[in-house]
Parts: structure tokens; C-alpha cells; sequence
């Protein structure tokens, strides 16, 4: 309860007349959007500590990097596996590999990428924090002069901003590499006509979409999760919940952003 | 005489949702006194010794240190403040993380105030000091209850504060250990000068170093005195507590 008070609003009086859930959802909006500001002017007001952006990057990228190429690989396999069959009946199967590459890019790359971050690093992320907020070990930071913001949230916000991108582009190659992969062995296709008619419909443009995509998933799951773990009060038992507010939220806000910024940049290109 | 104050708070209100806390505490620090606050759990005590630092922010009332109004402080300001502020949390709070020397250095590189080789004397004096001398690469898991306080008392004292804020200092501990603890809040006091509020509802500890006390009950402060006025206190409150025990 006390080491969340910085996020905290005091005023009463409007909230009686709102419904409960109503009142919770605004309260964390504010609270993300106030640690949000504080964490940019934090940033800007004093360079963070790049030791411990450089240890958030390895916790954020290089440990999460199995579960991207495992899910993107296998999300490509069965892309693949599953349009060729559909496609063959047409005698179209020769579009697989665009219609897999396209969509991992533009779509489900940046998605599951973001579902896998949100799920093993954002929940890292509250239980970490809000370890650290019912041990009193955040207040011992502001207690020592120091800022947690400065300290706990800046460094996973941009380890987080930086590696999901990354990883972006890294699933979305193995994903085609598991599309092309069913491509050769099951539906007979060549490994160069494969990558060749891929090359030929994808753009630029889809990458960067992709990416862009995945700038705002980053801070969406990074806020979320630090915002949730600096908020715990309850011990363990809260920690525990936080936790899964995390991983529902931050889920819930990939896919439901997804489609207004696919729509957004639909019109931007 | 009157003596300097290094605290002041002034009518002090605190509400946790429905819950009001602290119902208008006005209480003096004089400078370099030990007061305690006693009280029983849940009476407030906590949360008043953290308005003192501001690591809690009143509802109404204000607190002021060395006659800065903490209210009127931005964020970088409060930092300065709470450098002169240590405070020793109750269940420690030490960072899970670092090792005891890092730890205790940890303000030191935070504020950038001294060279590595210098730093590392001021964290071996530090540890010295609380009777912690060679335990610098331990993990703070590797310690008893007893060494995890002293280590944070010296992560508290490395920045040479003028008031440290004690909350529950020996709650959980054998005796034995709770005597050296109390031992070296007074030592401190005694050596350094330093101004200390001691929160606790520990009366053995409270009587030993206590200057003066003060009884906080129901969200408001009953009794403030040296200790053989408390108790002598005719206060029913203070009185039940005291007998209590």
C-alpha cells in the first residue's frame, strides 16, 4: 500500500457514483499514463544507469529468444501446413509462401512476439517489482534519496522498447524458415521458388509495419507490467494477482490495439 | 531551555480508503534526542515515522525538517532531504540482489560521492561500525535476521545522516540480539549525535533508549514525555499498554 503511493490518487468523492470495475480500469489508466511521463521526463532529466538497461536487455532479449523461435517456427509450420492443403485444391499452392510470409510479417509475427513478451517478461516484471514494493525494498530506495523510476522502471521500459523489435524480426524469420520448411518437404515446393515469390510481394513497408506494431506492443507490456508491480499491496497473495493482471492485460491490450493500429498504418501507407 | 527541533509535525492526517490512520499527530523531534513512539500494531505508528521522510504524503497537516516544509518539496529536493533522513525499515528492505557490500554502498554510488577506493573504505567503516566487519560479499539471504538489520543500519549510516527513523528495530529477533541492536541505536546516538525516532511496541527496548516517548493510540498522540513520567502516566490508555506487557 505505502510504496505505491506516488501512483496513487486520493480524491473520493466522484468515484462512489461509478461502477467498481470503472473506477479500477480509470485509476490504472491514470497511474500508467502518470508513471509513463514520469519515467520519459526521468529519462531525459538524468541518463539511466546503462548497467542495468544492459541487464534488462539480456533478461528481456537474449532469455526470451527460445520461446520466440519456438512459437513463431511452429505458428509458420502450421501456416504453411495448413494453406497448402486449403490452396492445393485451387491448384494455388504456389502462393503459400506469400500468403505465410505476408501475414507472419505484417500480423502474426509482432503479435505472438508481443503475446510471448507480455507473458514471460511482463509477468517477470510485476513479480519482481512487487516484490520488491511488499518488502519495502522500493521505499528503501526512495528512503536512500534515490528514484525508483529512475532505477527500476526506466532501464525495463527501454530493455523492453528495444528487444521487442528485435525479436520481432527474428521471429518473423524463423517463422518463414518454418513455412519454407513444410514448403519443401510437404508440399514439394523448391527452396528458391519459395523465397523468390516471397521477395516478390513483400515490401518494405510490410516490415516496417510490423515493427511499428511492435514499438507500441513494447511499451503497452512495459508499462503495464512495471505500473501493476510498483501498485501490489497484500504480500504474496497480491503479487500473485498483479502478476495475472499483467499477463490479462497486457494481452488483452496487444490484441485490441492491433486492429486500430493496423488500421492506422493501413492509412499511413 | 528550548531545545532545537529537528522534526515538527503539525496535525498530521492520514486515511488508507475508509480507514483513517492518523487523526491530526502533532509531535516535536527535538534535535539530537532518541524519541519512541510507542504503540500497538495497527495504531498508526508506521505510517507516522513515514511522513517523516516523506515516503507518505499527509491528507492535511504538515511535517517539517530542519524547518523544510515537506509538502512544499519537489522530488529532487526530497532526495536531499532523505539523504540527511535515513531510515531503518522493519523488515529490513535490503535489495535482494546485491551483496551486503554493494548494498551498503548502494547510496553511496546513487548520489556519486566519493572515488571506488574511497567508497569501499566508507562501506568497511560502515559495516564496521555495526559490528558486520567481513561479511561484505554475503547475500542478504545469507544473514540471520539480526545481521540483515545491522547491514541495513549501515546502508542507513553510510551517507552520515543527521536523524535516522528506526521502524520496529527489534521486532522478530532473540533477546540477545535485540539487546546488541539496542545497544547500537544508543551508541549511535551517543557517538554521532545523530537525532533518532524509534518506532516499536517493544517496551524493553523502548525504556532502554528512549530520551523521551510518545504514545500514539487510535490514530492520535496520548502521552509525550521522559519515560519515568510515562509511567507514572494516568492515561488509561498508556497505562493498560504499559501494565500490559
Amino acid at each position: 500500500m505505502i510504496g505505491s503511493e506516488a501512483l496513487r490518487t486520493p480524491e473520493q468523492g466522484a468515484r462512489a457514483a461509478l461502477p467498481t470495475g470503472l473506477v479500477a480500469f480509470l485509476d490504472a489508466l491514470g497511474g500508467i499514463t502518470l508513471l509513463s511521463g514520469n519515467a520519459v521526463r526521468t529519462a531525459f532529466r538524468r541518463p539511466p544507469e546503462w548497467r542495468l538497461v544492459s541487464e534488462q536487455l539480456e533478461q528481456v532479449g537474449w532469455r526470451s529468444l527460445s520461446i520466440v523461435n519456438l512459437t513463431a517456427v511452429f505458428t509458420g509450420m502450421v501456416l504453411a501446413l495448413q494453406l497448402g492443403s486449403y490452396l492445393a485444391r485451387f491448384g494455388a499452392k504456389m502462393f503459400v509462401s506469400r500468403i505465410v510470409g505476408v501475414s507472419l510479417v505484417r500480423e502474426m509475427g509482432p503479435v505472438l512476439t508481443a503475446l510471448m513478451i507480455g507473458g514471460r517478461v511482463g509477468a517477470g516484471i510485476t513479480a519482481e517489482l512487487g516484490s520488491m514494493t511488499v518488502t519495502d525494498q522500493v521505499d528503501a530506495i526512495r528512503a536512500l534519496g534515490a528514484s525508483p523510476v529512475r532505477n527500476l522502471v526506466v532501464p525495463r521500459l527501454l530493455a523492453v522498447l528495444i528487444m521487442l523489435p528485435v525479436l520481432t524480426i527474428i521471429g518473423d524469420l524463423v517463422g518463414v524458415l518454418g513455412g519454407l520448411l513444410i514448403g519443401v518437404t510437404e508440399l514439394n515446393l523448391s527452396a528458391a521458388f519459395y523465397i523468390n515469390s516471397l521477395t516478390q510481394v513483400l515490401l518494405l513497408e510490410d516490415v516496417f509495419s510490423g515493427l511499428g506494431k511492435s514499438i507500441f506492443f513494447a511499451y503497452f507490456i512495459a508499462a503495464i507490467a512495471c505500473y501493476e508491480g510498483l501498485a501490489v499491496t497484500g504480500g504474496a497473495d497480491g503479487v500473485g494477482r498483479a502478476t495475472t493482471r499483467t499477463v490479462v492485460a497486457a494481452s488483452i491490450t496487444v490484441l485490441v490495439s492491433d486492429f486500430f493500429l493496423t488500421k492506422l498504418f493501413m492509412i499511413a501507407t | 531551555m528550548t531545545a532545537e527541533i529537528h522534526i515538527r509535525c503539525r496535525g498530521l492526517e492520514k486515511r488508507f480508503r475508509d480507514k483513517a490512520v492518523l487523526r491530526g499527530v502533532t509531535l516535536d523531534v527535538r534535535t539530537g534526542e532518541t524519541l519512541v513512539v510507542l504503540g500497538g500494531s495497527g495504531s498508526g505508528k508506521s505510517v507516522l515515522l513515514k511522513h517523516m521522510n516523506a515516503l507518505l504524503t499527509p491528507d492535511a497537516g504538515s511535517v517539517e525538517v530542519e524547518g523544510v516544509v515537506l509538502g512544499n518539496c519537489r522530488e529532487d529536493d526530497l532526495a536531499r532531504i532523505r539523504r540527511n533522513v535515513a531510515m531503518l525499515f522493519q523488515q529490513a528492505a535490503l535489495f535482494d540482489s546485491l551483496t551486503v557490500a554493494e548494498n551498503v554502498a548502494y547510496p553511496l554510488r546513487e548520489h556519486h560521492l566519493c572515488a571506488e577506493q574511497e567508497l569501499r573504505e566508507r562501506v568497511r567503516v560502515a559495516l564496521d561500525m555495526v559490528g558486520l566487519a567481513g561479511t561484505e560479499s554475503l547475500m542478504p539471504s545469507e544473514l540471520s535476521g539480526g545481521m540483515r538489520k545491522r547491514a541495513a543500519l549501515a546502508r542507513a549510516l553510510v551517507l552520515e545522516p543527521r536523524a535516522i527513523l528506526y521502524d520496529e528495530p527489534t521486532t522478530g529477533l532473540d533477546p540477545v540480539v535485540a539487546a546488541k541492536v539496542n545497544h547500537l541505536i544508543r551508541d549511535l546516538q551517543r557517538r554521532l549525535g545523530l537525532t533518532g525516532v524509534v518506532v516499536t511496541h517493544d517496551l524493553g527496548s523502548a525504556f532502554f533508549v528512549a530520551d523521551r516517548i510518545a504514545f500514539l493510540h487510535d490514530g492520535r498522540i496520548r502521552f509525550v514525555g521522559p519515560p519515568e513520567e510515562a509511567r507514572a502516566s494516568t492515561d488509561p490508555h498508556l497505562h493498560e499498554f504499559l501494565t500490559a506487557a
